[in-house]
């Protein structure tokens, strides 16, 4: 073989290797990393696997936000209108979190259905609805202020 | 009146694009000299235009015309002047307009500061980019258009600026950002120019050089700042989320890094030609990527402007012709220009292949990672969230990889080196950078593994070039000045990786953040600084009321800062904002930021972070950014600035 095309061959070798070795670390990553979004609906129905990462997205039921009074844990309960799930957070929360508005938690399903989360996140303007928040409203037949169509 | 002027220009500024995508194209390709000379006059033509008709959107926001929709929508009347300006662009059609300005600048600039370049290479340049100036022009104008008006019903007043983006910071990220994505389309068109005109040689790569050099220097600027604005701004302490947006600037960063490497072997060695065209076409790609991904609503992002479907479909719409067009280009031209050059296993050349193997491969796990979520939900999988976690799995391997043949590059030779060279050369540094990595980590709060890993590399990094410098100079100060521009850039450049790795290191793994509720009178300590909470006071800024608190911090009994952390309401829109506060330091930064108020006795929700050395990776991209700049100041990108052999190589490429 030319040389210059037998050198050619060592680099592509080396690149799939190389690229392989990439796949693999893609996936190894990939399985523990992810994390499915949950409608509050489909938590209520069982479908949410407990003990794993995932999360839940809803409105912030009005009047549901307790907070303590000596630590920064608060609870919380998550709606799409047909079912509502509670929520426990230690943490400051966004700016933006209020009751009435959409928001999405984070974390771990506990086996008494409570969400125990290690991050939530809010709307970060005035006009925004999380897409999976707004999805989950639509089927349970809201508009994405909560509003009944 | 104003706004219509700027419509108008917009309008003109299109017309002139098309002509300039295809009259000098036409004349390109059947040797009309006269069609071919009109380029360069159509580039400024329709940068003045452009110009115009930005300069007619910031007056229409400095007067508070809020009859025109994007003002009424994005700025209010207390708005502070500085911000109303740079609300032109923290919207979605006034940072198009931005995009389009900037994009006639750099057309602009190649027009006028190329004299060395054929004009037969010169026309199908700015053809080329005039081919992206139609898209993006008509992009603005179909889709977007700025200077729409609220007829009848105008509004009293505004709606406010996004209070995230009443920052300093943000006056100056997206034009710097936009520098760098934009300025990638120069080596695009160069690169398409060369797949046409089927020429690729190493004078190819000396003019496409320093334009990817610059454009790839302000976006390591913008991205930077970008992160910097994101600890100080969000209130939470943080610098890179791996969230969609940042992705989509930091791929083509990455591509471009590659590009930036590989153009250095095609211009010096004529070697991986067409991989370099390759290249230049991805990281251009990435880009136009990105711009879709913001624009288009299909990502959940701090970033993404409001959704619209119709301007998702025109960009993916113009994404697909400009990849599917040059790929197509490129498969039809590419091995026409392959090269027949051949190097050893140990030299240069193999050490930019492997940069270039893994900048790609970190690029493509970036990308993958992004657009995993949009797969599986086209797929209808659920909806998945790829975090932080899976890319700092990825890509923090990658670049571990990278170091320890960054330390060889600098000092390794073209076409053939060898390993007992290396040994010699390299033991000294390899010796120091040991030492440092076992004994720097002990300043630190306690001796820290990954710490002494990141020192070691860098050490590795700077050391290796640092022997290579002082072999340069000849051991003596008089041999500075035989120290090229380029030369310069790559060891600025080299330095910058090098302290960003030991800052991210540092401050990911000596970082102590703690939240926690604090009434006014308490203290607490972190790190061994004392953090006493004086007081809440209610403070009034131009457009916002705040809360305020009041910090004093004492270290080893002396008082060293006073920080006043504030919670904002902005009076027009009545948003909620954490302003953090910060005391910066090149060692450490102590952050406070404020949560809400917690019970009846004035308690609040307060956050304090201790950050070791957090500066030092923005210095680092500071050093990458400048770095980049030097090169292009090489005095052989303007060898050839004499008449005489221009006309010359012009007829040379006319044959």
């Amino acid at each position: 073989m030319h040389p210059v095309r037998k050198q050619r061959l060592y680099v592509v070798l080396f690149i799939v290797l190389f690229s392989s070795a990439a796949i693999g670390l893609v996936a190894y990553a990939l399985r523990g990393n992810i994390n499915l979004f949950f409608p509050p609906a489909e938590v209520a129905q069982g479908n949410a696997p407990i003990g794993q990462p995932i999360r839940i997205g809803g409105m912030v039921v009005d009047g549901s936000v307790k907070r303590s009074d000596d630590s920064l844990a608060v609870r919380f309960e998550l709606t799409d209108f047909k079912a509502s799930v509670a929520v426990v957070y230690e943490g400051i929360l966004p700016d933006l979190f209020d009751e009435g508005q959409g928001a999405v938690a984070s974390g771990e399903l506990g086996a008494d259905g409570v969400l125990r989360a290690t991050e939530v996140l809010a709307k970060h303007d005035e006009n925004y609805m999380p897409p999976e928040v707004a999805d989950a409203l639509e089927q349970s037949g809201y508009d994405h202020k909560g509003v009944k169509q | 009146m104003i706004p219509e002027i700027g419509h108008f220009a917009l309008i003109i500024s299109l017309a002139l694009a098309l002509v300039l995508a295809v009259v000098p194209a036409w004349g390109a390709w059947r040797r009309n000299v006269p069609a071919m000379a009109l380029a360069p006059g159509l580039a400024v033509g329709m940068l003045v235009l452009v110009a115009i008709s930005f300069t007619c959107l910031s007056v229409a926001f400095l007067q508070d015309d809020f009859s025109v929709a994007v003002v009424a929508n994005n700025s209010n009347s207390l708005l502070p002047p500085i911000y109303k300006f740079s609300a032109v662009w923290g919207n979605h059609e006034g940072s198009l307009l931005l995009w389009a300005l900037i994009l006639c600048l750099w057309t602009a600039a190649v027009a006028v500061l190329s004299p060395q370049l054929p004009l037969l290479v010169l026309s199908r340049v700015l053809s080329v980019m005039g081919v992206i100036a139609v898209g993006f022009l008509s992009f603005a104008l179909l889709t977007s258009n700025p200077f729409a008006r609220l007829l009848p019903s105008i509004p009293v007043d505004g709606n406010d600026l996004n209070p995230l983006l009443q920052d300093p910071g943000l006056i100056i990220h997206p034009p710097l950002l936009y520098m760098g994505y934009v300025g990638f389309s120069v080596a695009f068109a160069f690169a398409i120019a060369a797949l046409l005109g089927g020429r690729l040689d190493a004078s190819w790569a000396r003019w496409s050089r320093p334009w990817t050099n610059v454009a790839w220097a302000f976006l390591s600027l913008g991205i930077m700042l970008g992160s910097w604005w994101a600890y100080y701004e969000l209130g939470w302490g943080g610098w890179w989320f791996w969230d969609p947006v940042e992705n989509a600037s930091f791929m083509p960063w990455l591509a471009g890094t590659a590009l930036v490497h590989s153009l250095a072997a095609t211009e010096k060695r004529g070697l991986f030609k067409s991989w370099t065209v390759l290249l230049a076409i991805f990281a251009f790609s990435l880009s136009l990527l990105g711009t879709f991904m913001v624009r288009s609503g299909v990502l959940t992002s701090v970033h993404a402007f409001a959704t619209d479907p119709a301007r998702g479909m025109f960009i993916l719409v113009f994404l697909a012709i400009v990849v599917g067009g040059s790929l197509t280009l490129y498969a039809l031209r590419a091995p026409a220009v392959s090269s027949r050059v051949s190097f050893a296993w140990l030299s240069r050349e193999s050490l930019i292949l492997l940069n270039n193997v893994v900048f790609l491969v970190s690029t493509l796990t970036v990308l993958f990672g992004t657009l995993f979520p949009l797969m599986m939900d086209a797929l209808g999988q659920g909806k998945y969230s790829v975090g932080p976690p899976y890319f700092n799995a990825v890509f923090v391997p990658l670049m571990a990889l990278l170091a320890p043949f960054m330390g060889i590059g600098p000092l390794s030779r073209w076409k053939r080196d060898s390993g007992q060279r290396w040994k010699a050369e390299l033991l000294i540094p390899g010796v120091a950078a040991i030492v440092c990595a076992l004994t720097l980590p002990l300043f630190g709060q306690g001796y820290n593994l990954w710490v002494a890993l990141a020192v070691l590399l860098a050490g590795w990094v700077v050391f290796g070039m640092a022997k290579d410098f002082w072999f340069r100079i000849g051991g003596k100060a008089g041999g500075l000045r035989r120290l090229t521009p380029s030369y310069w850039g790559m060891v600025l450049a080299h330095m910058g990786f090098a302290a960003c790795v030991v800052g991210v290191v540092a401050t990911s793994q000596y970082s102590i953040e703690h939240d926690l509720k604090m009434a006014p009178g308490e203290t607490e300590t972190l790190a061994g600084y004392e953090f006493r909470f004086v007081e809440v006071a209610a403070v009034r800024g131009p457009n916002f009321v705040a809360d305020e608190a009041r910090f004093e911090v004492f270290e080893d009994g002396k008082k060293i800062a006073a920080l006043a952390p504030q919670k904002r309401r902005y009076l027009a829109s009545g948003s909620m904002m954490t302003e953090a506060a910060i005391d910066p330091g090149l060692f450490r930064d102590l952050y406070i930021a404020m949560g809400e108020p917690i019970g009846e006795q004035g308690a609040w929700a307060i956050r304090l972070h201790y950050k070791p050395m957090v500066r030092w990776m923005w210095l680092g991209a500071i050093l990458m950014g400048f770095g980049g700049f030097t090169t292009a100041f090489d005095k052989r990108y303007r060898r050839h600035r004499s008449g005489a052999p221009a006309k010359a190589a012009g007829v040379q490429y006319a044959s």
